[in-house]
């Protein structure tokens, strides 16, 4: 038996992965931008931000989690730049001190997607409070993101308003799936339920199946985006010029002209409406 | 449902056209996931192998403790890299939180327990068959370490690769302390759950059957690098 050296082994296996380096990076100068799923998931942000790279030299790193969890992790200061659609959370979030200043960004809409067989009797609606009033008397099934999302906040608002607990029904009809905004798509088209998306998502959504939009039009569904800095003298490792050159590049001419230029299938995702 | 037979040619088309952005991404994956194990292999061996020859206090609730750790929960896991790494938590400083550094510390929490546990029930079983015979040649207890290290070397690549297995497999760590941020820490893994996130069932699926091919060649490496050392050995 040769001298015991059981790390012959493992040594071929670490030149293995040592020896595969990746291309250098060449962006070093970068932000983090903490955003929500369905700019990510309509494509959005991959045509535009490298609009704004391509300008600035300044690489924009984005974290796509639901709003809810966006805003926490900016809280905790892992974030420069926070894009959201939860006008109260984040105006609480400036108010606390988190942040430096909201400003509009964009605007799409809500839609309320649900089965041809239509089992709630609301196809062709305009007023979704109604609608939502309806699916609840008739117990039809409806899949909500229930991960405290900006989506999942518009949602509850709109139950409130038609009068109906929710909190009562979950479970039954009412379901919450504590997903995003795709997997909650995939998950209630698979159980025939009606849910509420934002229009942008669900326009670049692949697995509609024989899902239509049942609801839209009304203006409570109406879905603005904001965009926040995060404070620096919460949290000194924010990259304050960088993040608010991303801002005022959103917020700007070019910004707004690249947004109002994305579309896909010919239908325009997102709407500019900043200052 | 046609999605088995469109994701078929579409994993066909990545595969053969060498779609840059995937071998990246397939990069990336290979890079962070063999990093973690062979750092879990270079603490979790020599840890298990001492558990397996020592005899102190506490061993039998310590052996049952790295077991049971064989079963974190990776998402668990993530959350608690992420509250250690976040600018808020002790080691914010580092500034490591969503680069692929912070997705090799993850895994590596994931995969140490497997490959300790494991090392640990080989070198027992080795130690019980060997230990009259390196007790007569004078080989004390952590002495003996290396040589049954070395004779249990065939099973022992059977827990690495259990390893691999578990982190080239996880989803829940890397989405949490890597962010899956696009050319800086998407993974194979990462880009399945988007995808599909996206509704592009036919796409999550093709990445899958490579992500399983890439399984399939790193341990087909393995058994190969096996056999030969085999034959070296016994010649």
């Amino acid at each position: 038996m040769t001298r015991p050296n059981i790390f012959n082994f493992l040594a071929a296996i670490a030149l293995g992965a040592l020896t595969m380096t990746l291309p250098a990076r060449a962006q070093e100068r970068f932000i983090v931008v903490q955003s929500t799923t369905s700019t990510q998931n309509s494509g959005l942000l991959d045509v535009i931000l490298p609009e704004f790279t391509s300008k600035t030299g300044i690489e924009v790193r984005v974290v796509a989690v639901g709003t809810g969890q966006a805003i926490k992790n900016a809280e905790n200061g892992d974030g420069d730049v926070l894009l959201v659609h939860a006008k109260p959370a984040e105006e609480k979030f400036v108010a606390e001190g988190w942040g430096v200043k909201r400003y509009d960004v964009m605007y799409n809409d809500f839609v309320l997607v649900g089965p041809a067989a239509d089992p709630a009797g609301i196809g062709g609606s305009h007023d979704v409070v109604a609608s939502f009033a309806k699916i609840s008397e008739t117990a039809s099934p409806f899949a909500s993101r229930g991960d405290d999302s900006g989506t999942h906040k518009a949602e509850l608002k709109l139950w409130s308003e038609a009068g109906v607990d929710v909190a009562a029904a979950s479970g039954s009809w009412y379901r919450e799936t504590g997903s995003g905004m795709g997997a909650t798509l995939n998950t209630g088209i698979g159980m025939g339920a009606y849910i509420l998306t934002d229009r942008a998502t669900w326009i670049s959504f692949g697995n509609k199946g024989d899902y239509e939009i049942s609801v839209e039009g009304d203006p409570r569904l109406f879905n603005q985006y904001g965009v926040i800095l995060v404070n620096p003298e919460k949290h000194p490792s924010v990259k304050a010029a960088d993040g608010q050159a991303f801002i005022d590049w959103l917020i700007g001419s070019d910004g707004q002209a690249a947004i109002a230029a994305y579309k896909i299938d010919g239908k325009q995702l997102f709407f500019p409406n900043a200052g | 449902m046609n999605n088995f037979a469109e994701s078929f040619s579409v994993s066909l088309r990545l595969v053969f056209l060498g779609d840059a952005e995937l071998w990246a991404i397939v990069l990336l994956s290979l890079q962070v996931s063999l990093t973690a194990v062979i750092l879990a292999c270079l603490i979790g061996m020599p840890f298990g192998a001492m558990l397996a020859v020592t005899r102190f206090p506490g061993r039998r609730p310590l052996v049952v403790t790295v077991n049971a750790l064989m079963g974190l929960p990776p998402v668990v896991v993530g959350l608690l890299v992420y509250l250690m790494l976040s600018n808020s938590g002790p080691l914010g400083v580092l500034q490591l939180l969503y680069t692929p550094s912070a997705m090799i510390i993850a895994q590596l929490i994931l995969v140490a327990p497997i490959i300790a546990a494991l090392t640990r029930q080989t070198v027992e079983s080795l130690n019980e068959e060997y230990a009259d015979q390196l007790r007569s040649l004078g080989v004390t207890h952590l002495r003996s370490v290396p040589t049954l290290l070395w004779d249990g070397r065939f099973s022992l690549a059977t827990a690495v690769l259990a390893g691999f297995g578990r982190a080239i497999a996880e989803v829940g760590a890397v989405m949490i302390v890597g962010g899956n941020i696009n050319h800086v820490t998407r993974v194979m893994t990462t880009t399945i759950a988007l995808e599909t996130s996206k509704g592009n069932l036919a796409l999550a699926l093709a990445l899958g059957a490579i992500l399983i091919l890439i399984a399939l060649a790193v341990n087909a490496a393995v058994t190969l690098l096996d056999a030969v050392s085999r034959q070296v050995s016994y010649v």
